[in-house]
C-alpha cells in the first residue's frame, strides 16, 4: 500500500464515523430512554403505572397513575388534528390548484412564518388572549384548559398539514387532471376527485406529521393548559405526557423523577409508532 | 348545464377553500400584529443593554440576547463538521445501500423526536453522564443533535447537484477520492451549507424544552472565555420564564417581538438565498 493509500482509507473511514454518528446519537437517546425510564415501571407496576388515574407524586403517599396524561395527551391530539387538518387540507388545495402565484406566495411566506415562530411565542399569546377569552365566553372560573391547548395545537400543526399536502397534491400527474375536465368535469370537482384521491398517501402523511408534532410539543401547552393532573375533560385544567415530564423535572428526586423518566418513555413508545406510520405512508407516497 | 347539485357542489368546496385560506391567512396577520403591537413599546436600550436587578426591580435581557448568540455559534460550530461530513459519506463513499437506508431512518427519526426528549437525554448524557453540569455547552450539544439532520439533508440535497461529470473530470485528470471532494464536491455544497445554517439557526432561536434542563435559565452576565460551562437563559427561556414563573408581560411581550422580528429576518433570508442559489445555478 502507497501512502496516498493509507490517507485515503483514513479519510475513508473519518466520513464513515460521521455517518454514522446519527445513528450512535439514535442509540444514544433510545438506550437512555429504557435504561433511566424501567426501573420506575419495575417499582410502581406496570398496571397500576398506566392505568392508575391518579397522579399524586409529592403526596405523603404518592401514587404514580399516568392515564390522565396519555389520555389528555391523545384526546388533545385529537382535537388538534379535527381542527386544524380540515382548515389545512382546504388551504392546501386551495393554493396548490386554484390561487394566483402572487396570493400563493405571499401565503407560502406566511406559512413558513408559522411554522417558524417559537413555540413559547405561542404560548404567552395563548395566555394573554385565548385564555382569559375562554374564560368569559364559556363562563367558567379559569379558562386555562384542554381546550386552549387543542386551539393553539391546531394552530401550530398547521404549516406542517399546508406544506406537505400541497407537496403532495402538486405532485400529481398532469395527465389525470386533463383527462378528467376532457370528460366534463369542473375543475373544482377534478380537484376533489381526482386529484385529492391521488394525492392521499401524501395527505395521510401530512395528518400524521400533525399527529406527532401535536404529541410533542411541550412548552406552547404547559402555558395554556393549567397543569393540573385530572382526568381530561374539555374545559378542565389539564397535563399532557410532554408537560407531566417538563413541569416536576427541575425539583423532583428519587422514585418521582424515575417515574418523570418512565413518562418519557411512554412518550418515546408513541412518537415511535407514530414515525413508523409516517415512513409507511411516505413510502407509499414515493412509489 | 350544471344540475343544480353539482352547482351546490363546487359552490360549497370554493367556499370551504376560501373561508380555510382567508382563516389561515388571518391567522398570520393578527398574531404578528399582535406580538408587535404588544411588544415593541416596551423594547428599550435600556432592557437590551442591561442585566436583571433585583436592587432597582429592574430587568434587562443583555444576558438573554448573548446567551442565545453563544449557543447558536456553539451549536454551528459543532454540527456543521458532523452534518456535512455524514452528508458527504452518504453521497460520495457509501455504496453499501443498507448502510444509507439505516443512517437515513436514523435522521428521520431524530427529526421526529420532540424536544422534550431531547431536554432529558441531554440532562441525562451531558450535564450528568459527562460532567458538564448545567451549562450552555450542555444545551448547545443537545441542540447539535436535533440540528444534525437539517445539515445533513440540505448538504445532501446541494451535494446531489453538483454534476457526476465534474467529478469524473477530477479523477480522470488523475485526482484521488479526497482531493476530488476537498477541490469539486466542498464548494459546490456551500449553498446547502447556508440554507442548512439558515434553518438551523431559526430552530435553535425557537427552541426551549431542550434548553430548560440543560442550559437552564440564569440571568447571569459571564466573559467569553466561561460563558460555554455556565448556565444562561436564551431568548426563548427567558420568555417562558418571566411569562409563566414572574408574570412580567411587559418583557415577555418585548422578547416576543424581538423573536418575531428574527423569525421574518430568518425566513426572509431563506427564501432570498434559495432565490439566489436557484438563479446562480441556471447559469
Amino acid at each position: 500500500m502507497t501512502k496516498n493509500k493509507i490517507i485515503e482509507s483514513v479519510i475513508h473511514g473519518v466520513f464513515l464515523i460521521l455517518g454514522l454518528v446519527t445513528v450512535g446519537c439514535v442509540f444514544l437517546i433510545t438506550i437512555y430512554l429504557v435504561i433511566s425510564g424501567i426501573p420506575a415501571i419495575k417499582e410502581i407496576g406496570l398496571i397500576d403505572f398506566i392505568f392508575g388515574t391518579e397522579w399524586a407524586s409529592t403526596a405523603a403517599e404518592p401514587r404514580y397513575g399516568i392515564l390522565p396524561f396519555i389520555l389528555t395527551s391523545i384526546y388533545g391530539t385529537a382535537g388538534a388534528i379535527v381542527i386544524g387538518v380540515p382548515i389545512g387540507f382546504f388551504t392546501a388545495v386551495y393554493l396548490s390548484k386554484i390561487a394566483k402565484p402572487k396570493i400563493k406566495s405571499f401565503m407560502e411566506s406566511a406559512v413558513s412564518l408559522l411554522a417558524g415562530i417559537p413555540s413559547v411565542v405561542y404560548g404567552l399569546v395563548g395566555m394573554l388572549v385565548l385564555v382569559p377569552g375562554i374564560r368569559k365566553l364559556f363562563n367558567i372560573p379559569d379558562g386555562a384548559s384542554l381546550f386552549a391547548a387543542i386551539i393553539v395545537l391546531a394552530i401550530m400543526i398547521l404549516p406542517s398539514i399546508i406544506k406537505v399536502s400541497m407537496t403532495a397534491l402538486e405532485a400529481v400527474p398532469k395527465e389525470y387532471e386533463d383527462a378528467s375536465l376532457a370528460l366534463g368535469a369542473t375543475p373544482v370537482e377534478t380537484y376533489f376527485r381526482v386529484s385529492v384521491p391521488a394525492a392521499k398517501s401524501g395527505i395521510a402523511a401530512a395528518v400524521v406529521l400533525g399527529v406527532g408534532r401535536a404529541i410533542g410539543e411541550a412548552m406552547a401547552v404547559m402555558m395554556v393548559s393549567g397543569n393540573v393532573p385530572n382526568m381530561p375533560s374539555l374545559f378542565q385544567s389539564v397535563r399532557f405526557l410532554t408537560t407531566a415530564v417538563a413541569s416536576e423535572m427541575s425539583y423532583s428526586s428519587g422514585l418521582q423523577q424515575q417515574a418523570l423518566f418512565s413518562i418519557a418513555l411512554v412518550l418515546f413508545l408513541f412518537i415511535m409508532l407514530i414515525n413508523a406510520t409516517l415512513n409507511f405512508f411516505l413510502k407509499k407516497e414515493r412509489d | 348545464m350544471l344540475s343544480k347539485k353539482r352547482k351546490s357542489y363546487i359552490l360549497a368546496m370554493k367556499s370551504v377553500m376560501l373561508i380555510s385560506t382567508a382563516l389561515t391567512a388571518a391567522l398570520v396577520v393578527f398574531l404578528v400584529a399582535f406580538v408587535f403591537i404588544k411588544g415593541i413599546p416596551h423594547i428599550s436600550w435600556e432592557l437590551l443593554s442591561t442585566k436583571p436587578s433585583y436592587i432597582d426591580g429592574k430587568i434587562g435581557i443583555l444576558p438573554d440576547i448573548l446567551s442565545t448568540v453563544y449557543i447558536v455559534i456553539a451549536t454551528l460550530l459543532f454540527v456543521l463538521p458532523l452534518g456535512v461530513g455524514a452528508a458527504i459519506y452518504l453521497t460520495e463513499y457509501a455504496k453499501n445501500k443498507k448502510i444509507v437506508g439505516i443512517i437515513e431512518y436514523a435522521a428521520e427519526t431524530l427529526s421526529g423526536i420532540p424536544s422534550i426528549i431531547y431536554g432529558l437525554v441531554g440532562m441525562l448524557f451531558f450535564c450528568q453522564f459527562l460532567g458538564f453540569k448545567t451549562s450552555l455547552l450542555a444545551g448547545a450539544l443537545t441542540l447539535v443533535i436535533m440540528n444534525l439532520p437539517t445539515i445533513m439533508r440540505t448538504t445532501q440535497e446541494s451535494l446531489k447537484t453538483v454534476p457526476q461529470s465534474y467529478r469524473d473530470g477530477a479523477f480522470g485528470l488523475g485526482a484521488g477520492k479526497w482531493r476530488v471532494i476537498r477541490t469539486v464536491v466542498l464548494p459546490g455544497c456551500v449553498d446547502g451549507v447556508i440554507t442548512g445554517c439558515i434553518l438551523s439557526v431559526g430552530r435553535i432561536l425557537g427552541e426551549s424544552a431542550a434548553l430548560l434542563f440543560t442550559a437552564g435559565f440564569a440571568h447571569s452576565l459571564y466573559g467569553i472565555l466561561s460563558c460555554l460551562v455556565n448556565p444562561g437563559a436564551t431568548l426563548t427561556v427567558a420568555l417562558y420564564v418571566y411569562a409563566k414563573e414572574n408574570g412580567e408581560f411587559e418583557v415577555a411581550f418585548a422578547i416576543a417581538a424581538i423573536l418575531m422580528a428574527l423569525t421574518l429576518l430568518i425566513n426572509l433570508s431563506a427564501t432570498l438565498v434559495g432565490k439566489y442559489f436557484a438563479k446562480k445555478r441556471e447559469l
